[in-house]
């Protein structure tokens, strides 16, 4: 039985670094892989200090093995944009998943069939395609905003971020509305570590993941009998590159469209929440001006970082910032990092909405495989703030965010606030 | 010099006058050419820069690199003479340049 952890209790294991001093320690005791501090939100003197003295850095030994950490803006678009040298085959994530626990999906594979499958749905999350779909989001999120408390604390993460993205998915899926929670539910068991309160083992995750691919199966047999619409489960079921996939491969991109598109918005949602409410400069510069909202969003993305890491493993002996990486090493380019790092971006530390450059950052990856979903997220934040200015004078935050245990998905389970009306 | 004419989705047309020095992207940029996004700021690595190359132009432009190709491939709104303009060299060969931007970069 796996101990259940209380997030709010910083965890005592001999791999996390909560509470030790980020300069005190060995180099090569820094494992950045270890959720805690990044649950404890103490990560960023961390990324510093690779940053400025072992850009590339080896970390021997942690819980999920030997892994090279890459923590510069070049040295990452470097290894995204060499997928010859750096394959996302077998795995995206830092952990080597059991055989038997995978789900082969487009994300973790290399061209030619990355491209092919991904090609069958991006149309759905094309531009042409949002186009159509602004209004619908819109009226959503006047809903979901015209629903909420005034002048009294909410939980904004459920109430809005989760509210919010979940809605989405159900129309980009074409999924039964009323069983929309599911999805979410689903995203949570893929993505959680075991013990950690959402689920207790792998064998568990498999249970739910079995349910989704039920679910997911009798809406492929509905929709195959039709005629192609325009959402992802018949672009799939209709695709000339999907529609003879395997069960598991399906299951794979169910769940790489149902994360993608799920807490990575989610996560922007809330952060730009908590980025406006540390800043109130900014907040005021977004008060006079809402025409700044769409730079502010980008801006919003890289503050955030909500995917904190995309893992490569070496297909060949090859250098790296002096390092010599060896064949079948495990390569993480560190977003958070990257997205932090002064040579390239000016003032890296400070939220501003109206920075220059602003879509420069790494948050959706570069290369082949640079973030899908980008122009729908950048959208549906979009949509968010201009309905929130619409309605409020202020969304404050009146407590500390709780954060995910996760070095992978950076984010908030919740975000205690108060919302003050226009005056 | 060189001379660029870049003519937007709706028409709307922009004629930039720039040294050959950069890349087709940078004088989009620099100038304020609208629907040129260059997220990756000319690596090679976003596709968000993809411009359509006017037929008169394409031999002179030259053929796409396999890198470019793959980026392009994965476009909703690839054509025959879409091209990367972060991967166009501006030359004096180049001027006179007309390309169209499409209406979403993606």
């Amino acid at each position: 039985m796996t101990e259940i952890i209380d997030p709010k209790i910083k965890q005592k294991s001999r791999w996390s670094l909560v509470g030790k001093d980020p300069y005190a320690l060995p180099l090569d005791e820094i494992d950045l892989s270890h959720p805690g501090i990044w649950q404890a939100n103490e990560y960023l003197p961390f990324l510093k200090r690779l940053r400025d003295e072992d850009p590339v850095h080896y970390c021997s030994e942690s819980a999920v093995g030997p892994y090279w950490s890459v923590m510069k803006y070049k040295d990452i678009m470097h290894v995204d944009t060499s997928p010859q040298l750096f394959s996302s085959e077998p795995t995206i994530g830092i952990i080597d998943a059991l055989e038997e626990f995978t789900f082969p999906a487009f994300i973790s594979m290399d061209p030619p069939k990355h491209d092919e499958q991904r090609r069958v749905v991006q149309g759905v999350v094309a531009p042409a395609n949002l186009k159509n779909l602004e209004s619908l989001i819109r009226q959503r999120a006047e809903a979901i905003l015209d629903s909420l408390p005034i002048g009294e604390e909410f939980d904004w993460v459920n109430s809005v971020s989760i509210e919010l993205t979940t809605q989405m998915l159900a129309t980009l899926f074409d999924f039964p509305f009323e069983d929309r929670h599911k999805l979410t539910h689903w995203s949570d068991v893929a993505t959680a570590i075991p013990g950690n309160g959402v689920i207790e083992s792998q064998e568990q995750r498999w249970e739910v993941m079995e349910e989704c691919l039920t679910y997911f199966t009798s809406l492929w047999n509905e929709r195959i009998n039709k005629d192609p619409g325009n959402d992802l489960v018949s672009m799939l079921a209709h695709g000339e590159a999907t529609q003879n996939m395997p069960p598991m491969e399906y299951l794979g991109n169910i769940i790489l469209l149902i994360v993608g598109g799920n807490d990575t918005t989610r996560n922007s949602i809330s952060g730009g929440v908590l980025a406006l409410s540390q800043n109130p400069d900014q907040y005021q510069k977004l008060r006079e001006d809402i025409s700044l909202i769409p730079n502010m969003v980008s801006e919003i993305i890289r503050w955030q970082t909500p995917l904190a890491y995309m893992r490569r493993t070496a297909t060949q002996d090859t250098d790296l910032g002096g390092k010599v990486i060896k064949a079948g090493d495990k390569v993480i380019m560190w977003y958070a990092s990257g997205n932090l790092d002064e040579e390239i971006i000016d003032r890296p530390d400070e939220f501003l909405i109206d920075r220059t450059n602003a879509r420069q950052h790494l948050s959706f990856g570069f290369g082949l495989h640079r973030c899908m979903g980008n122009r729908l997220a950048e959208m549906q934040l979009r949509i968010v703030w201009e309905e929130i200015m619409k309605r409020f004078q202020q969304v404050e935050v009146v407590g500390e965010p709780e954060r995910i245990y996760s070095s992978f998905v950076k984010g908030y389970s919740k975000l205690p606030v108060i919302l003050h009306p226009l005056t | 010099m060189a001379s660029i004419l870049f003519i937007e989705h709706n028409g709307s047309e922009h004629r930039v006058d720039v040294s050959p020095s950069g890349s087709v992207m940078q004088a989009a940029v620099r100038n304020g050419v609208v629907g040129i996004d260059a997220d990756c700021g000319g690596s090679c690595s976003c596709a968000t820069c993809h411009v359509y190359i006017d037929e008169a132009w394409l031999e002179k432009v030259g053929p796409l690199s396999p890198t470019e190709e793959a980026m392009l491939s994965l476009s909703t709104d690839r054509k025959d003479n879409s091209r990367l303009a972060c991967q166009i060299e501006v030359t004096e060969e180049l001027d006179g340049l007309v390309v169209t931007t499409p209406e979403f970069q993606f």
